[in-house]
């Protein structure tokens, strides 16, 4: 079971984590929606917990628990883009930038993307039995 | 070939600003909060200019602006409104090379195409919707003899609108035209990508629209864009971006019930019947620019045609000759004419796409040609380039299903007209489609099966003013390009009129 509880489907670089660190002192809890389609899609968007609004459409894949950061952010998408998504590990990370939707990391100067690798047969194991929350 | 000189230099066509403020009420206005960032180049990645990062309170400025604009601007004549945008779509036709050189500085993509696209096209919509409102008009219905009900267009009054990064320019005059036709006044935030190029235009254009009816905020989403798409003071949103922010957009219009319009990208199927190979002629020749269409602009177009489909009876052949046509295109700096494809527009783009070519492989696509980031050497090592490229593959797999917004195609066979419908389908977006065939009765089935806004037969990335371009499915809402986008930011009043003076008889 401590294996188990190991696998995740979104981790977190220390790269991007020190840049949470200093959006959540500077605004609070923080949430991921990752988006889709044209110009900054596929990138995840950062906002303050409920600034988006989800519902029945979306997922919570993962309440990341990032040290120093308080309260867990909880990473989000929407189910349709999920079906697409599922079979692969996603990992915040960050990169000088410029500018993306209303993402909070923006104005100062990087941005989010996310990098992906295929789950392992057992990963997907262990995470198709994990309910979605 | 032509080289152009880059902006500032001391031949060059045109030259930016070191730094540009808001335009607010017909002048530049400082930032409230002082504060301006850098914009780089995409050519070489070195900052050219600084703009104005608007917050909250630069947005009230313009919209108090925009609001003692818009009453005089909805009056004024249609014909005066369309003399205006005409006179707009003259100056822009003066000053074609000029801005096609600030639009490729500003974005990066090649100036063959701003030349020969962006510009000229972006003139045309002012055309267009210029002589759309002259032929505009209201309708009445005789209900009896004595009662008439009239419908009036009016403008909404003040709206807010939200330019993507990747024609800066063309996407500005997309929203700008239809509305200012309307008349209405216009708060306008370009991308924090792409600020420049649009002031650089309003700089040319200025004398000519009355103050206040256009207002350019400057600045990032979170700071400028959400105080904009979520005030209360903008009767509708327009909003060209990604899903996510999409809805972020519908959800704060909603507090205010406001209308919007939304195009939000897609992973358009390009669809190539095994007829197309019945000969090596000119329409061979021309289906396999079709499929090279790929890298036009970087492939950071919405519209991209980044999912090849092509018959299993041609698949080998067809590939072949449309991998060899890809390795033709020419790269190179982006202000020689010769230059195909240019660079990508911003550094986080250029590591979106890099991360696709690695999960693409990593789910076993084969690279067919290209795969990697590219080196132009000399100052173009800091600009962002990636070398266009064909994966093989399959349709379940992450590069078929995500917007990469890179030179990236995505390749797949398929065995009849019903697979082929059936994996063009499998998608979450609708925005456009390519249909190449030689039988008409194909093409007509195709083109009407396909879920997608717009789908181009036998041709590809054409943008002609006239021809309703926008999405189904999660592609967005409404449409653009063509005459209905009046209506789009126009109430209907109704006037129900009594010419009886007899009373009803109810009381």
């Amino acid at each position: 079971m401590a294996e188990e509880t190991a696998v995740h489907r979104v981790a977190v670089t220390e790269a991007a984590a020190a840049v949470l660190r200093d959006l959540y002192a500077a605004n609070g809890p923080l949430m991921f929606h990752q988006s889709g389609g044209c110009c900054d899609g596929s990138s995840p968007m950062c906002y303050l917990a409920g600034e988006f609004r989800t519902g029945s459409a979306d997922v919570l894949l993962e309440r990341l628990e990032v040290p120093g950061v308080a309260e867990p952010v909880s990473f989000w998408m929407g189910a349709g883009q999920f079906e697409r998504w599922r079979h692969t590990h996603l990992t915040v990370d960050v990169v000088p930038g410029r500018g993306s939707g209303f993402s909070l990391e923006a104005p100062e100067g990087v941005r989010f993307m996310i990098r992906s690798r295929l789950l392992t047969d057992l990963e997907e194991e262990v995470l198709d039995r994990r309910a979605l929350r | 070939m032509t080289r152009y000189a880059a902006p500032g230099q001391p031949d060059a066509l045109m030259s930016f600003s070191t730094r540009y403020d808001h335009w607010i009420g017909g002048e530049y206005v400082p930032p409230a909060g002082g504060r301006y960032f850098e914009n780089p180049t995409p050519v070489t990645g070195q900052t050219f200019c600084e703009v104005a990062r608007g917050t909250a309170e630069d947005v009230e400025r313009a919209l108090d602006a925009a609001h003692a604009a818009a009453p005089g601007w909805g009056r004024t004549p249609a014909a005066q409104r369309a003399d205006v945008l005409n006179k707009i779509a003259d100056r822009m036709q003066e000053h074609l090379a000029e801005l096609a050189l600030a639009e490729t500085w500003e974005n990066g993509k090649p100036i063959r195409e701003t030349l020969a696209a962006d510009i000229p096209l972006a003139i045309d919509h002012f055309r267009y919707f210029a002589g759309a409102l002259r032929a505009q008009e209201g309708s009445l219905a005789e209900l009896d003899d004595a009662t008439v009900a009239y419908h009036f267009h009016e403008p909404l009054g003040v709206v807010g609108q939200i330019i993507p990064w990747n024609f800066p320019i063309l996407m500005a005059v997309w929203k700008l035209a239809p509305a200012l036709a309307a008349g209405n006044a216009v708060v306008l935030k370009p991308a924090e990508q792409t600020p420049a190029s649009v002031h650089f235009l309003m700089g040319l254009i200025a004398d000519l629209l009355p103050p206040g009816v256009v207002n350019i905020v400057n600045g990032f989403g979170v700071e400028a864009g959400k105080p904009l798409a979520s005030s209360a003071r903008v009767a509708k949103i327009a909003f060209t971006g990604e899903t996510t922010t999409g809805r972020l957009i519908m959800q704060y219009a909603s507090e205010n019930i406001k209308p919007v319009t939304l195009e939000l990208g897609g992973k358009s199927p390009n669809v190539f019947f095994d007829d197309v190979s019945s000969a090596r002629d000119d329409f061979y020749d021309k289906a396999l620019e079709g499929f090279t269409m790929f890298a036009l602009n970087q492939g950071e177009v919405c519209t991209c045609p980044s999912r090849a489909l092509i018959q299993r009876g041609h698949y080998h052949d067809f590939l072949a000759d449309a991998v060899a046509r890809t390795e033709r295109i020419v790269r190179g700096h982006p202000l020689d004419t010769d230059t195909m494809v240019g660079a990508q527009a911003s550094n986080d783009q250029l590591e979106k796409i890099l991360s696709y070519l690695e999960i693409g492989q990593a789910e076993g696509a084969k690279v067919l040609t290209g795969g990697e980031r590219l080196d132009l050497g000399g100052e173009l090592s800091g600009g962002y380039y990636v070398q266009p490229t064909i994966f093989e593959g399959a349709n379940h797999m992450r590069i078929f299903q995500e917007e990469i917004f890179g030179p990236v195609v995505s390749v797949a066979a398929f065995d009849d007209f019903d697979d082929a419908i059936k994996i063009a389908n499998d998608t979450l977006y609708g925005l456009g489609a390519g249909v190449w065939t030689r039988d008409a009765g194909t093409a007509y089935r195709a083109g009407r099966a396909i879920q997608a806004g717009r789908v181009w037969t036998n041709c590809y990335h054409l943008y002609p003013a006239h021809a309703a371009f926008g999405g189904y499915k999660g592609s967005g809402i409404g449409r653009e390009n063509h005459k209905m986008m009046l209506e789009h930011y126009q109430q209907t009043k109704n006037l129900l009129v009594s010419y009886s003076p007899k009373a009803m008889g109810f009381f």
